[in-house]
């Protein structure tokens, strides 16, 4: 009875702030400040060695970013709790709205302009889809996760953001989407194969989407998934991006010593390609540190999740892990070449404002499981 | 607890493979990373620090017009050109000033070359000048380190070498404009050419291929060491023409001095054999510029060389336009084949009196007759009694005032007019113009591509649209076979009158173009003839015996022929307008006869009777 006894004193013991800040996890908040100091190095080289235009920026909105993410971590989890489907419903809300008369730009309709910066609402969508699962599984019995009329809501959740985000249409993101709440579902305890019946679901589903998409949207989409369709853009991108990679080798050319003649070619180098610059410069040894870096904060975030003992903060924190972890794959893989270019920008590294935000957002949530993880917070109410 | 406790436990073994997995993939983007900087590094580590990669878009050889046996229309040459590299030079406009002093520019090419400075990106090349001499090659080579940024490379240009015999029908090449660029980039690129007109234009995108990549390695001037990987660009795919470019030629030459243009097509299929306008140009000077003087000789000329006037030029069809009149009677059984129309010479209607074109009239004329002798009051007759709006549809299921599906930009559609076209003006339909149109004359307009259809549609009875366009990469389209086309729906007893009259025109005494007569033995051809005033006749020149010989030459009527042959089983149609060529009897018959006969002895649409290969559907 020792354990119901402390949960009893904490569920009483409403902390302050003051507490709250010292249970919040300063050596992750000091890896994520690695992370975007990294930025800043390869975005000052970006720049041909210049704070100007791009890293004083950076810093700038990583700053702000940290405030927010600590000032939402501070928020107590229930509350979140308590909003997660009215989140989801914004998130469905702006896709449409994005739909109906968002920008068009890089050859997709998936930006909103907020306040004189673009938006995706496809990236608060990803946020707000794992908040909502975590939500409906929290409250899920044991008994209840066996019932497939139970898995049904979920499953239709998942659905509408993929179908909306494929719409754009955006199959990356619509994919990366997908996963991550895959995971959730995995997470909730969702058996293995009924999370690949949902995964093959989509798979069915998609090419007949993708059918009842217009033509151009169909070739913005066949251009995604073929680049070489088109030599001059993102074909040329991967060919500079190897040559960058490759003339780095080992130990890199050293800081500012990149041959930026070449990545003139790069229209993005500060954004999606950045990684190219930095390991131009620091060689595989900086590349693979950078990937050491980057594996430590998404498996620190698994770990919060792990030591979190309600429901909703475990799913939570798996959810936003898996969807960082998502951004660094795509974006790494597509600067080897390894699979086509995706528009997916490396997080708190790359220059975007409002990718950062997004980013932090759920660094946020994410703390504030960890803040927040022994609260009682009821579980399956309809439980004995 | 027990069951919170199974499902955390769950929880944790899934969170922990789930993270597992997602390190398994950094790790694996890791590997990729070693692979990609280290092994496949090596190819580049090879190169000195003071090397730089470069790397540079080809332009793709833009594909080829071939006539129908494969002889080149429209080719490419090579082209020695001085391209800037803006990112290669420090500072661009200090090599274009360099340049200037080895090789002179002129302000408008200075312009050009800013202009495009500014607006592509660095590593696209910029033409500085094109068609260069050995001599000025060897200028710039020598002061190479003078002129950082600066290369000589070779690239394509589009070269005709029929010149102005195909000019119509290519139609031109031009430099892209910023619409086009922004498009597709690779127009950007120096060299590439965007069609403009004609089968240029139409093929553009199939014509024009794909860029390919090359990268090089260069020293610190600039200067190419070797080049380290190619990805070919994909060259355009070649076009054959339904055209038969010796027959073109020929047809072109026979037209001789005159201001006239003549259509050959097909009769099963449509295909164009040849499509010739005279005056022409040479389509060449347009792809490297035209000259002030030259474009001003072009436009005010009143023959009009640029014009195509085979598919653009509007004329009243005259009396070629008789056969789709008597149609439209007999269909409407305004009229029967043996009906005879009194012909005096003239017909009054209302207040008005239409003369023939024979003064002292034809008598009493049966179908058949009044097309041999090309009676006007027969039609005059036959088109009151039939009715405009009848006629128009006839005409329209000879592809007469329709719009045509012919391949080629600039096509005119032509006019045929109707009660409703007239109701439409506010004005109301006079029976007198009814009249008029009975024998190809007042509101009616037509091109002589759209008589040549007119022409095989009678001769054949099937909806034929004529078409360029033979096949595209060496895969033909449909259309080749001339059951591919539908038949215009008129029952083969009508269409045979008709056919018979024609017969008659060329091949009966008094017919009136006997001269047409083929010198081929067991082929004939039938035809009709066509002259149309370009201004009234008044009464005091009708009886002071008016000859149009005499008039000034823009003054004098249109001649006009059309014809088909074999008689028997009809092959190829024809049409033909000689400007200001006074009678169809005089000055076409005999140039239609001339080609038909060329064409006939060639027999181009037999010596190749199927085309290469169909295009699978897929």
């Amino acid at each position: 009875m020792a354990l119901n006894e402390r949960r009893l004193i904490r569920a009483e013991a409403d902390f302050g702030i003051a507490t709250k800040l010292w249970r919040v996890s300063w050596v992750y908040i000091l890896l994520l400040c690695m992370l975007a100091g990294v930025g800043y190095v390869a975005l000052f080289s970006a720049a041909g060695g210049a704070a100007e235009p791009y890293a004083a920026k950076h810093i700038l909105r990583f700053g702000f970013g940290l405030m927010l993410m600590v000032a939402i971590a501070m928020v107590d989890i229930r509350i979140i709790a308590k909003m997660s489907w009215l989140a989801y419903a914004s998130g469905v809300a702006l896709l449409v709205l994005v739909l109906r008369m968002g920008h068009v730009g890089k050859g997709a309709q998936r930006w909103i302009d907020f306040g004189g910066t673009l938006w995706q609402p496809s990236e608060w969508m990803k946020l707000a889809l794992v908040l909502a699962l975590a939500h409906w599984f929290h409250k899920a019995s044991w008994e209840r996760m066996g019932n497939p009329l139970f898995l049904l809501p979920p499953i239709i959740a998942l659905l509408v953001p993929v179908g909306l985000i494929l719409k754009e249409p955006n199959l990356g993101t619509a994919v990366i989407c997908a996963v991550v709440g895959g995971v959730v579902f995995l997470g909730a305890g969702v058996r293995w194969w009924k999370v690949l019946i949902v995964v093959g679901a989509i798979v069915v589903v998609a090419p007949i989407a993708y059918e009842h998409l217009h033509d151009y949207q169909r070739s913005r989409i066949d251009n995604f998934l073929y680049p070489e369709r088109d030599p001059l853009g993102t074909g040329y991108n991967i060919i500079q991006s190897r040559i960058a990679l490759g003339s780095g080798g080992m130990w890199g050319k050293g800081f500012l010593q990149g041959t930026q003649g070449h990545l003139n070619f790069l229209p993005e180098k500060q954004t999606d390609f950045i990684f190219a610059i930095y390991a131009e410069e620091f060689g595989l040894v900086g590349g693979l540190a950078l990937i050491g870096l980057l594996a430590a904060i998404i498996g620190g975030g698994i770990v919060i999740g792990v030591r979190c003992r309600h429901q909703y903060g475990r799913l939570l924190a798996l959810g936003i892990s898996t969807n960082f972890f998502m951004y660094v794959f795509v974006n790494i893989a597509m600067v080897t070449g390894s699979i086509p270019v995706g528009g997916v920008p490396l997080p708190l590294v790359s220059h975007g404002g409002s990718a950062m935000i997004m980013v932090m957002i759920g660094m946020g949530l994410l703390m504030s499981v960890h803040v927040h993880r022994d609260v009682e917070f009821e579980e399956h109410r309809d439980d004995p | 607890m027990r069951r919170e406790g199974k499902r955390n436990g769950v929880f944790t073994r899934r969170a922990l493979l789930i993270g597992g997995a997602q390190l398994a993939g950094l790790g694996w983007l890791g590997s990729r990373l070693y692979q990609v900087q280290v092994e496949e590094g090596a190819r580049y580590s090879t190169l000195a620090e003071a090397n730089r990669i470069s790397s540079r878009l080809i332009a793709p050889p833009r594909g080829r017009l071939l006539d129908r046996f494969g002889a080149v229309i429209a080719g490419n040459r090579q082209n020695w050109r001085a391209l800037l590299i803006a990112e290669q030079a420090a500072d661009a406009s200090a090599s274009v000033e360099a340049f200037a002093r080895f090789i002179p520019l002129t302000d408008a090419e200075r312009n050009r070359i800013e202009r495009e400075l500014r607006r592509h990106r660095r590593f696209i090349p910029v033409v500085l000048r094109e068609f260069l001499s050995w001599e000025e090659m060897a200028r710039i080579e020598v002061n190479a380190p003078e002129l950082p940024g600066v290369l000589v490379d070779v690239g394509t240009t589009r070269q005709y070498p029929l010149g102005p015999q195909m000019a119509h029908i290519i139609g031109y090449v031009a430099p892209p404009n910023e619409a086009d660029v922004a498009g597709d980039t690779m127009l950007a690129l120096p060299g590439m050419r965007v069609g403009r007109g004609g089968m240029e234009r139409t093929h553009d995108e199939v014509l024009r291929g794909r860029a390919g990549a090359v990268q090089l390695e260069v020293n610190a001037v600039g200067r190419v060491i070797r080049e380290l990987d190619r990805q070919e660009g994909t060259q355009g795919r070649d076009v054959t023409l339904t055209i038969d470019a010796e027959l073109q030629a020929s047809v072109l030459g026979r037209l001789g001095d005159e201001s006239a243009s003549a259509v050959v097509l097909d009769a099963r299929n449509g295909e164009v054999l040849a499509m010739a306008t005279n005056p022409s140009f040479d389509p060449s000077l347009f792809n490297s510029g035209v000259s002030q003087a030259q474009w001003v000789e072009w436009t005010n000329n009143r023959r009009a060389p640029l014009i195509n006037k085979a598919a653009s030029g509007l004329y009243a069809p005259g009396s070629t336009f008789k056969m789709v009149v008597a149609l439209a009677g007999l269909e409407a059984k305004a009229v029967t084949v043996n009906d005879r129309v009194n012909c005096p010479g003239y017909m009054d209607f209302g207040d008005r009196r239409y003369h023939c074109w024979s003064k002292g009239g034809h008598g009493n004329v049966d179908l058949r007759g009044a097309l041999k002798n090309s009676c006007d009051v027969y039609f005059y007759e036959v088109a009151r009694r039939t009715g405009i709006d009848k006629i128009a549809a006839m005409s329209s299921r000879f592809g007469l005032g329709t719009k045509l599906a012919v391949d080629l930009p600039g096509t005119r559609q032509g006019f045929v007019p109707t009660r409703a076209w007239r109701a439409s003006q506010g004005k109301a339909w006079n029976i007198g113009d009814t009249i008029v149109c009975g024998i190809g004359q007042g509101y009616i307009q037509l091109s002589p591509l759209a008589l040549a259809t007119m022409t095989a549609r009678l001769a054949t009875g099937r909806a034929v649209e004529p078409h360029l366009t033979r096949a595209i990469g060496g895969m033909a389209g449909a259309g080749a076979r001339a059951e591919d086309w539908p038949s215009i729906g008129l029952p083969e007893r009508l269409l045979s009158q008709i056919r018979d009259g024609m017969w008659a025109v060329v091949n009966e005494q008094q017919g009136t173009a006997t001269v047409a007569r083929l010198d081929i033995p067991g082929v004939q051809m039938s035809g009709k003839t066509g002259s149309v005033q370009v201004r009234n006749v008044t009464r005091e020149q009708r009886e002071k015996g008016f000859k149009s010989e005499n008039l000034p030459w823009e003054l004098r009527p249109h001649a006009l022929f059309v014809g088909f042959a074999p008689h028997d089983a009809p092959r190829y149609a024809l049409a033909l307008v000689v400007e200001h060529g006074n009678a169809g009897s005089a000055t076409a018959a005999p140039i239609a006869r001339d080609i038909m006969q060329d064409v006939l002895r060639r027999d181009p649409a037999r010596r190749n009777e199927a085309p290469p290969r169909v295009a699978g559907r897929s």
